[in-house]
């Protein structure tokens, strides 16, 4: 009964709820809004936005706003897939939650499901915060190929998401999901390309960088924005990683 | 009509060698409410669960509505109703949304409104979960295992944290339930609770069922004797040994004890008049659900 109809109904219903419960907790609702703003600005007020001079060698010539803008559309992105995905899964899982779903055959792409979605409505809205941010205060230049920037950001987010979820389907507990999800969100952060740009980075940095979903996401986050052409490689990366890790959470999920 | 759920020689070993449930075997006809009795521990929570599909069994087959509740879960959507003992919903999510979501599940389903009401929840109806008491998150439970209207409904220890008036509440509602057609497994450690409602109990006790009867039959069966108590200070009662179908006279200080099978209050009070005694507490304690538990396991359910 009800077969893959029935379940397209639950997904979107347990989104929906999803959301309602995000923000009824301030605490992911600071963080993932008003976290990346706070340190956009601060950036913005060090380096301003005047493309050439002295930050020319540093910020490819384009303006400091216009490269951390589109890099902090990556971070949020990662803030929703490996701060909030892992901490809801586990909890779920811990409390019992899960469980309670499973034991009424809600079937479990759903659950994961509606978790992505409304992780994907979550990103959009804090991107559109960061990206109103920049243009207000700085002014931003408005995206020069916003379709490339959309599939760019599809993919980084399901990256991210794949993570998130990995993340959820494996940590035994709340606390270990939080732990994992918070060093992995600040060691890319400033090693990715969202805090000293790769021009300045040493060789060890720019070596560990190489290995961080988020280096490719800000760079083909970068080309989409300032429309430098289209960075494949980054994209091969973060698709790959994408299907890999969502792939696996199927796999290993776990719901006791 | 066939079983609504078959349990062959079910057996579940958790890690190498823990054997919660050892070679069980029962079936549930369709419209009755079928107990399961145990102390904690005793195997019945992995049972049912294994039944609902929770876990796979180590050895044994299970069918639920002739279906394989592992392999063919989404077959059984909607026509099955759980209610778990240990389980929780989000804190921030409300009786509503809970209610909306799970009938959104089965298409067609009961208006959950009316679930709402018959569990005492109306006032509740836009409260967190995390704001329940203990005895309200049982009810969203068994309003939720019910909201799909199904055809078969598991309640784990449904009543626990209920208090007394809740608990005949909700044992009516429960008998309501049976009589409009839905099939009831009953998960118990209460023996007042299996003899009220249940069509059939199985006593289970360490990973088997030790016996299997209506509450009325388990009792002729394993402890068919009855009391009949009378006070009767200073009087020599021995003489009552004599009454049709008394096997043992016992004071017990200003109280006379007899203890045997038939008409037994009929044969004592009629011996007792003849003698001139017309004591006025004279009546018949028959033997419960919980003396036969006891004579079956050895010991008596912990809370």
């Amino acid at each position: 009964m009800g077969g893959r109809r029935g379940g397209t109904r639950v997904l979107l219903k347990l989104a929906w709820i999803e959301l309602k419960l995000f923000l009824r907790e301030p605490t992911t609702l600071v963080f993932t809004f008003a976290f990346p703003v706070v340190l956009l600005f601060v950036l913005g007020e060090v380096f301003g936005n005047q493309p050439g001079g002295t930050d020319e060698r540093v910020f490819a010539g384009i303006g400091a706003m216009n490269y951390y803008v589109p890099a902090y559309i990556a971070v949020v992105a990662m803030s929703v897939g490996v701060i909030m995905l892992p901490a809801r899964l586990t909890g779920y899982r811990a409390g019992g939650v899960l469980r309670r779903f499973q034991a009424s055959l809600v079937p479990v792409w759903a659950v994961l499901g509606s978790q992505v979605l409304a992780a994907l409505v979550l990103s959009v809205v804090g991107s559109v915060l960061v990206a109103a941010f920049g243009a207000v205060f700085y002014p931003v230049h408005f995206p020069d190929a916003p379709a490339q920037l959309a599939v760019v950001f599809l993919v980084t987010l399901a990256a991210f998401a794949g993570i998130g979820t990995l993340l959820g389907a494996v940590m035994p507990s709340t606390r270990a999901a939080q732990g994992a999800g918070l060093m992995l969100f600040f060691v890319m952060l400033f090693l990715g390309g969202a805090g000293p740009p790769t021009a300045v980075m040493s060789d060890t940095m720019k070596r560990i960088g190489d290995f961080l979903p988020l280096t490719y996401a800000v760079d083909a986050m970068q080309a989409a924005w300032n429309g430098t052409g289209w960075d494949t490689t980054a994209l091969i990366v973060l698709g790959a990683l994408a299907l890999v890790t969502g792939w696996l959470s199927l796999r290993v999920y776990r719901w006791g | 009509m066939p079983p609504v759920i078959t349990v062959e020689h079910l057996r579940k070993v958790y890690g190498h060698h823990v054997v919660a449930v050892d070679d069980i075997s029962f079936a549930v006809e369709r419209g009755e409410i079928f107990g399961l009795l145990g102390s904690n521990g005793a195997g019945k929570t992995t049972t049912v669960e294994c039944v609902q599909g929770l876990h796979t069994p180590t050895a044994g087959t299970v069918r639920v509505l002739g279906e394989d509740p592992r392999a063919h879960a989404g077959a059984l959507r909607g026509r099955m109703g759980c209610q778990l003992q240990e389980s929780r919903l989000p804190d921030h999510m409300r009786v509503w949304e809970a209610l909306d979501l799970f009938a959104s599940l089965t298409p067609g389903a009961g208006d959950w409104r009316e679930q709402l009401e018959q569990w005492g929840l109306a006032e509740k109806r836009s409260a967190s979960f995390s704001s329940l008491s203990g005895g309200q998150r049982q009810r969203l439970f068994i309003a939720l295992a019910l909201v799909s209207d199904p055809e078969v409904v598991f309640l784990d220890e449904m009543t626990t944290g209920l208090d007394p008036a809740a608990r005949r509440i909700a044992w009516d509602l429960i008998e309501e339930i049976r009589d409009r057609g839905t099939t009831v497994v009953l998960v118990t450690h209460f023996m007042d609770e299996a003899e009220r409602l249940c069509d059939r109990v199985a006593v289970v006790d360490k990973g088997a069922i030790i016996a299997l009867d209506s509450p009325r039959g388990l009792v002729v069966r394993y402890d068919p004797l009855e009391q009949v108590v009378f006070s009767a200070p200073d009087q020599d009662v021995e003489w009552l040994m004599g009454v049709p179908g008394a096997r043992s006279v016992t004071r017990r200080g200003p109280r006379v004890v007899v203890e045997g099978t038939g008409p037994l209050l009929a044969y004592v009070g009629a011996a007792l008049v003849e003698r001139g005694l017309t004591p006025d507490d004279l009546r018949v304690i028959e033997p419960s659900l919980e003396d036969v538990f006891l004579k079956l396991t050895g010991h008596l359910v912990e809370d």
